[in-house]
């Protein structure tokens, strides 16, 4: 795991209420997002939440109908793609089918003034860095998925953009590939010290890749922070449910107490959980599976409750456990194998302990 | 991106030139031609009057506009020939619409199920013959169509004849030439629709128990209209206004309109007339070319649903190799 | 492929390609009649080429489908170029409608106008005035072969190089244009051989000293079948056949290749 930057005191980018609509819809709604120098930001949500549409304005193919974009100081957000210290590595790679691999990696070059020799051994260069010295004079037709991908990759770095964007750059590989694929652009990254914004659809990938993750939903950045954070401390339902599994028990939110747990008044009881709010709010108390203790190991401050469990399923590096509590309620949890002492059996009665410190309260 | 004043101006130019172009060698010469269409004829240079004389200022215009009269028109209206002839390009027209619909679409149905490696040969094998001139192909087809020609020799050595069939300037010569010139013309477009789709839709109707004939006139067919609708339009209106086939296989007694206006053209040196026959010939036709139009915004949409379908299909297997 | 569809292929085939091939077959025959078969003769090939007004009609129709085939590639293409582009520009449904109207305008409808034009501004008849009436017919069909490509163009292609610093002008010639090039020849193509083929509208906006080659088979085939108007037709064919070919080898090897 790669440690998070603090904020930086001067960001390389800095987006300020950049909103963009297509005719009554909004697509990309007042974002505003600080990005530090060499950091690697995830761009995270479902389709259609308004990413792409973001990078899109970041490489000027769309104009913000408001707000504005500066790069290192400097306001990019009247300028045409091809005036912007920006490059873009495409969904769909965009590789020109009429040009060879080196004519690809070397377009953004031409017209910087580069002698034929150094031009040939900046491609050279670059063809190394993703290991596809060899294959210059071939055509991106006769390449496999994966050797595209990084074709596409060396021409989006060639002009040593201060900020590489990558739509969905894994998208169309497959997934033992994709997860390779995952620690080279991570480890390329590192070694150039550049900026990356990627978009993706695929939490483990946010996670896998960024210093920080961005959430959006419907044109709105909902939350910004290390994958770990938004994994553990989600803002909202829907944060906490984008990164994984969840389980959300809804309740009424009990007085203020000095210190940071409270307890939440649900139909299966009262439950102790971190968080915010007044008292008397309708909120949901969310807890991941694997946090779920079955068999009442919950820690000193934790809340337990009794039920039955219905389902027992193996999944190879963990058990899926499906439990049945008093109201009806189905909770999910796992647990690691192999587990230490018996294993609850299906039908029993079981007690299933949430942690305080694991359990968050969010508006419901 | 902003538009710039480059940007603009290069927009401009990109959609004013064809534009223009069209509108001053397209556009223009219809007003002309309706214009001299109420004029008399005369033997003059031009051979008609009035003729406007551009120095001549107001006075000038209310004069030219005072010569102008509808006798051309009053001709037309009197005179059945021009009546008939109208009648009959329609009847024409439309009966080899017909003939081409049910000979055009088992031939592109047939060659849309044809094997995939087979279908761009039989594509240009349907294309080649439309590269080659038209009145070529029509001209050959008098050798074949005359009492003594080669249909009639094969006809009678065969026994089906006793005396040689009268093909060759009757109506059924015209007939024959106009299905045979615009086949491609109904062929291509409905099997541009026919092979886009998708071939899952006719194992799905066959899977819910629709016989070979069921799953055509119920999946195939409704589906393949806009391509129907546009080859049958594309061969329509040309043929409404057809000048070489009636000329050439039609015989003295075919009447259609073209082929009037060529002869109030070049042998009655008649233009004020012609061009009255021209815009009755362009008021037949605007209707279906108006509709033609419809039918290839709405093929064009077709095509892009499917399209993108092809697509997301295209990126799944464009990678390994 | 069922039997139905196969004989459905056979028969169009046939319908198709008898009357060619008859007429390829007949401009062998040393006998002058057409149902006579007086054995094979290359005879009528030696007339054609004696045929001094036949060949400078030929050469007129030439120097009229390169300069209109020319003009109606840059029109067509532009105009391509606007309808895939410019998105739902006011006055877009008249654009493409001014577009394809001449292509299925009956050609006395266009010849007729046409020329009532020259004549009205005073425009001598000749060859420039049939280069422009081939031109604005021509141009509708290369426009439909350029739009059909550019319709399954990927714009990210475009984005990427702009992306990569390319200005819109190098993005155009660069990028674009490469791209569709086939397009744009193959629309080449087509205005070309409409404009060879022409009868109608020639014959109207034509002068004297200007006759094309149609118009000159035209005026023998109203006399009845010649077996030197059979001979010229052979060698028309034979050269469609042979760019037809050419063509589609080039496609062929290009696939294959890179």
């Amino acid at each position: 795991m790669h440690a998070p930057l603090p904020p930086p005191a001067a960001p390389l980018l800095r987006l300020a209420q950049v909103t963009k609509r297509f005719a009554a819809h909004t697509a990309v709604d007042a974002v505003s997002l600080d990005l530090a120098s060499g950091e690697f930001v995830c761009l995270l949500g479902p389709s259609g939440c308004g990413k792409s549409t973001l990078l899109r304005l970041l490489a000027g193919f769309e104009t913000p109908d408001s707000g504005t974009i500066h790069l290192d100081g400097a306001d990019l957000t009247a300028l045409p793609p091809h005036r912007r210290p920006v490059n873009m590595m495409f969904q769909s790679y965009a590789l020109f089918p009429h040009l060879s691999v080196a004519g690809n990696v070397g377009y953004g070059l031409k017209g910087l003034g580069l002698s034929r020799a150094a031009l040939q051994e900046r491609v050279g260069g670059l063809l190394q860095l993703v290991r596809l010295d060899g294959f210059a004079a071939r055509k991106p037709e006769t390449l496999s998925g994966g050797q595209r991908q990084r074709v596409a990759l060396a021409r989006a770095l060639a002009r040593e953009p201060r900020l590489l964007l990558l739509d969905e750059p894994l998208s169309a590989l497959d997934r033992a590939l994709r997860e390779e694929t995952q620690g080279e652009l991570r480890a390329i990254q590192r070694r150039l010290g550049t900026s990356f914004v990627v978009v993706t659809h695929d939490p483990a990938e946010a996670m896998a890749l960024a210093d920080r993750v961005g959430v959006m939903e419907r044109g709105r950045l909902v939350q910004v922070g290390p994958a770990r954070t938004l994994y553990e401390r989600p803002a909202s339902r829907f944060v906490a449910g984008l990164l994984g599994d969840v389980n959300l028990i809804e309740g009424r939110l009990g007085p203020a107490v000095p210190g940071a747990v409270r307890s939440v008044e649900t139909a299966l009881g009262p439950i102790r959980a971190g968080g915010e709010g007044e008292a008397g709010a309708a909120v949901v108390v969310a807890i991941r599976p694997e946090r779920l203790g079955i068999g009442g190991e919950g820690g000193s401050d934790a809340t337990e409750l009794s039920g039955t469990l219905a389902e027992a399923t193996f999944l190879g590096d963990r058990l899926r456990y499906r439990v049945t509590m008093a109201d009806g309620t189905v909770l999910r949890a796992s647990a690691p194998l192999p587990i230490t002492g018996p294993a609850p059996s299906v039908g029993a009665a079981v007690t299933v302990a949430i942690p305080a410190e694991s359990a968050r309260i969010l508006p419901a | 991106m902003r538009p710039t004043v480059a940007r603009t101006l290069g927009r401009g130019l990109v959609r004013g030139l064809p534009l223009l172009w069209l509108a001053l060698f397209f556009l223009v010469p219809f007003a002309v031609t309706l214009k001299i269409s109420f004029s008399s004829p005369a033997t003059a240079q031009p051979p008609y009057l009035p003729v406007l004389d551009w120095q001549g200022g107001l006075e000038g215009w209310r004069e030219f506009l005072e010569a102008l009269d509808f006798q051309n028109y009053q001709m037309i209206a009197s005179d059945a020939l021009y009546r008939d002839a109208a009648l009959s390009s329609l009847a024409y027209a439309g009966l080899a619409t017909a003939i081409l619909v049910l000979l055009g679409t088992p031939t592109a149905y047939a060659m849309a199920r044809a094997p995939a490696r087979l279908q761009p040969t039989l594509v240009a094998l349907v294309i080649v013959p439309f590269w080659t001139s038209f009145l070529i192909r029509v001209y050959a087809w008098i050798a074949i169509l005359k009492p003594e020609g080669l249909l009639n020799a094969a006809l009678l050595k065969l026994g089906l004849v006793s005396a040689p069939l009268a093909i060759l300037d009757t109506p059924y010569g015209v007939l024959i030439g106009l299905a045979y010139a615009y086949l491609p013309f109904m062929v291509l477009p409905l099997y541009a629709v026919m092979s886009r789709l998708d071939p899952a839709l006719r194992e799905a109707a066959a899977d819910l128990g629709a016989g070979r004939a069921r799953v055509f006139l119920t999946v195939t067919l409704p589906l393949a209209l806009p391509g129907l609708a546009a080859g049958a339009l594309l061969c329509f209106i040309p043929m409404v206004g057809e000048f070489i086939i009636p000329d050439l296989l039609g015989g003295p007694d075919t009447l259609m309109l073209g082929r009037v206006l060529w002869s109030e053209f070049f042998s009655n040196r008649d233009w004020p007339l012609a061009s009255a026959v021209a815009v009755l010939l362009l008021v037949l036709v605007v209707g279906p070319v108006v509709l033609f139009r419809e039918a290839e915004l709405r093929r064009e949409e077709a095509a892009e649903g499917m399209g993108k379908g092809a697509t997301g299909k295209g990126v799944g297997t464009g990678g390994g190799r | 492929m069922s039997l139905f569809a196969r004989a459905t292929l056979v028969l169009a085939l046939a319908f198709l390609y008898a009357p060619i091939l008859v007429l390829v077959a007949y401009s062998f025959n040393a006998s002058k009649l057409v149902t006579v078969w007086g054995g094979v003769s290359t005879r009528w090939y030696g007339v054609l080429f004696a045929d001094g007004p036949l060949i400078a009609a030929a050469l007129v129709s030439l120097k009229v489908a390169l300069l209109s085939a020319a003009i109606a590639s840059v029109l067509g293409t532009l105009a391509a170029l606007a309808l895939d582009r410019h998105g739902r520009f006011v006055g877009r449904g008249a654009y493409t409608g001014l577009l394809y109207a001449p292509m299925v305008m009956p050609e006395v409808i266009t010849g007729l106008s046409l020329l009532l034009l020259f004549v009205g501004i005073g425009l001598e008849r000749g060859v420039a005035t049939l280069v422009i009436a081939h031109a604005t017919f021509a141009t509708g069909f290369v426009a439909v072969v350029v739009g059909a490509r550019l319709k399954g163009f990927d714009r990210t292609l475009e984005e990427a190089a702009a992306d990569l610093g390319a200005t819109p002008a190098r993005v155009f010639t660069g990028i674009t244009l490469p791209l569709i090039a086939p397009s744009v020849a193959a629309g080449f193509l087509l205005a070309f051989t409409l404009s060879l083929d022409d009868l109608v509208i020639a014959s109207f906006v034509s002068g004297p000293g200007a006759t094309t080659l149609p118009m000159r088979l035209y005026s023998q085939v109203r006399l009845g079948v010649s077996p030197e108007i059979n001979a010229a037709s052979t060698l028309m064919i034979a050269t469609v056949g042979l760019v037809v070919l050419a063509a589609s080898w080039l496609t062929a090897r290009r696939g294959r290749g890179a």
